[in-house]
């Protein structure tokens, strides 16, 4: 499992790049984002570096940030490689809220975070069929302990 | 009890006392006011014709536009030279009405407010921070008076620069907050922001009022700053603060009744309601030099709480104002209190009662949308979550108010803070937007 940030934004002007500047003046870097909205406001979900630390950061600031535990999966690179993943979840019984993908660091590997609702099975079901899922420390640099 | 010998009165006595301050304050105001005069020879009552207090029933009204009208000295019934102080009404709502008081009612307001904290537990051993502006709003000074008078060590912060207010509070070993209800809730938010918690500081008894707040606001207060909450009630044409106060049973407001009678009329017909029952508080000073009011119209919105309270006061109770009759908003026909809100807020997880109403039309149609903050806390990751919590503010406000309205979650922190009453509602309807 990987840890994400959600942050509530309303949609005003200016909102998401004061949200992106201040990650980027902590000298935090994003690996993803991606922007679920509505007419009224929206939640950005971000994979960074040191994540809880991006959290202080932006909540001194007055944004609204939760952090969310996420799976990484290590998506096969063939056609249809996300097909086979999903109905794997969708015959097992787990149902997604919600899926991005973006390119590994430093590979051209791709990476998919998973939202779903039995993180535990979903797990099982996929190191079962050989997707290898990946730690924090395999997509981003995690908060030192 | 401050007074004790006042404010624990057998209630024959205190009406003797009532009957001959209301016939006296009737004949000075006849006398020397020519809108009473005009007035109770219009209604063709003479002041003499009082014998019981019943007869009150008989007297002429003042309203508000009265006061405004008379602007600026108009309505005073002392000569000039013997007024030391004038205050004005906030005025947010056109004209501003400016009041007087004599020496004499310095002293008798002292008086009341030192009442008024000591009805909170507060002694001269506090230490009272006072928030309330200080300027022609009668809050600053009147609690300053007040505290000064019961002997407590008085410090006059008035508003604003809240960083500041946080430091004096730890620093100063505060005891005391006297404040409005939103603005103490601001200084727990700065306070937590700044990384002190206010629960671990000597802070005891907060003041608040001057503005409407609900039941669910005190637990909220009193929790965020480990205190205990009492609501004060005054209002600038009657006195300033210090005209009712809780006392620590939290049961309603002891209203001052040897300097003020009050009554609970339907705001229709004018006529007293039962016991209990809802309607808008009139007021009649029964010692007042500079500017007497005479069954004033407040448009307060209370009811009379019935029966004796523990602590051994006999003045009788008001509740807390819910609302103003001209704060009310009529959406689309339905009678709403912006304080109803507030309430309903209070009572779901996740949002906090910080809330704005803007009121629009689309077409002929009234629409109503109510901005609320997320709560810090509410670990919200999918849209779906949101769309939950906008649903469940949505439906407990259309349950409670018998209106539809759109909610709209905005960020924490977004909605402005006052630092003197927040405005709870922006009307855009006759502004073509």
């Amino acid at each position: 499992m990987v840890e994400q940030l959600s942050v509530f934004l309303a949609n005003e002007h200016g909102r998401l790049a004061r949200m992106c500047r201040l990650v980027g003046d902590a000298g935090l870097n994003m690996h993803a984002l991606v922007v679920a909205d509505t007419a009224d406001y929206g939640v950005v979900r971000v994979i960074c570096d040191h994540p809880h630390s991006a959290r202080g950061v932006l909540e001194r600031d007055g944004f609204a940030v939760s952090v969310t535990r996420v799976i990484a999966a290590e998506v096969p690179d063939r056609p249809g490689g996300l097909a086979d993943m999903l109905e794997l979840l969708d015959t097992g019984g787990v149902n997604v809220e919600y899926l991005y993908c973006f390119l590994k660091p430093d590979s051209s590997r791709a990476v998919d975070i998973l939202r779903v609702e039995d993180a535990e099975k979903a797990s099982a079901l996929l190191s079962g069929a050989g997707v290898s899922l990946l730690h924090a420390s395999e997509v981003y640099q995690p908060d030192a302990v | 009890m401050f007074q004790p010998d006042l404010e624990a009165m057998p209630h024959e006595a205190l009406q003797a006392l009532q009957l001959a301050r209301l016939r006296a304050q009737l004949a000075r105001v006849y006398a020397s006011v020519p809108l009473y005069r005009r007035k109770f020879d219009e209604a063709g009552f003479r002041p003499e014709q009082v014998e019981t207090l019943a007869d009150l029933a008989n007297v002429p009204f003042t309203v508000k536009d009265d006061l405004r009208s008379a602007y600026p000295f108009g309505m005073f019934a002392a000569p000039l030279r013997d007024i030391i102080r004038v205050h004005s009404s906030s005025g947010t709502t056109g004209q501003v009405s400016v009041v007087g008081y004599t020496r004499g009612d310095i002293e008798r307001w002292s008086d009341l407010m030192a009442r008024t904290l000591a009805c909170g537990g507060a002694t001269a051993d506090d230490v009272v921070q006072v928030s309330y502006g200080y300027g022609l709003f009668t809050g600053g000074l009147g609690v300053h008076y007040g505290s000064e008078r019961l002997g407590a060590m008085t410090i006059p912060v008035s508003g604003g620069n809240t960083s500041r207010q946080v430091q004096i509070l730890r620093d100063f070993g505060v005891t005391v907050l006297a404040c409005t209800p939103s603005y103490a809730l601001l200084l727990a938010e700065t306070a937590v922001s700044m990384g002190v918690d206010p629960r671990s500081l000597p802070l005891r008894l907060g003041v608040f009022g001057a503005e409407p707040w609900s039941e669910a606001m005190r637990g909220q207060l009193e929790d965020a700053l480990g205190i205990t909450a009492i609501d004060i009630y005054g209002l600038s044409e009657v006195m300033g603060p210090g005209v009712a106060s809780e006392c620590v049973e939290k049961n309603g407001l002891h209203v001052f009744e040897d300097h003020f009678l009050f009554e609970i009329l339907d705001p229709e017909s004018m006529e007293p309601v039962p016991d209990g029952q809802q309607g808008e508080v009139v007021f009649t000073t029964l010692t007042k030099e500079g500017i007497p009011v005479i069954r004033y119209r407040t448009r307060d919105i209370s009811r009379i709480v019935p029966g004796d309270c523990a602590c051994g006061r006999t003045f009788r109770r008001m509740e807390r104002v819910t609302g103003r009759t001209d704060d009310m908003l009529i959406i689309r026909g339905v009678n709403v209190y912006p304080s109803q809100i507030e309430q309903v807020l209070m009572g779901i997880a996740g949002v906090a009662p910080h809330y704005q109403v803007v009121l629009g039309k689309r077409g002929s149609m009234d629409t109503v949308e109510v901005q609320v903050e997320v709560g810090p806390d509410f670990a919200f990751d999918e849209i779906r979550e949101l769309e939950t919590l906008q649903r469940t503010v949505t439906g407990a406000i259309a349950s409670a108010l018998a209106v539809s309205v759109d909610v709209r979650l905005v960020e924490p922190r977004s909605i402005q803070r006052s630092e003197g009453k927040a405005k709870r509602v922006v009307d855009l309807r006759n502004e073509g937007v």
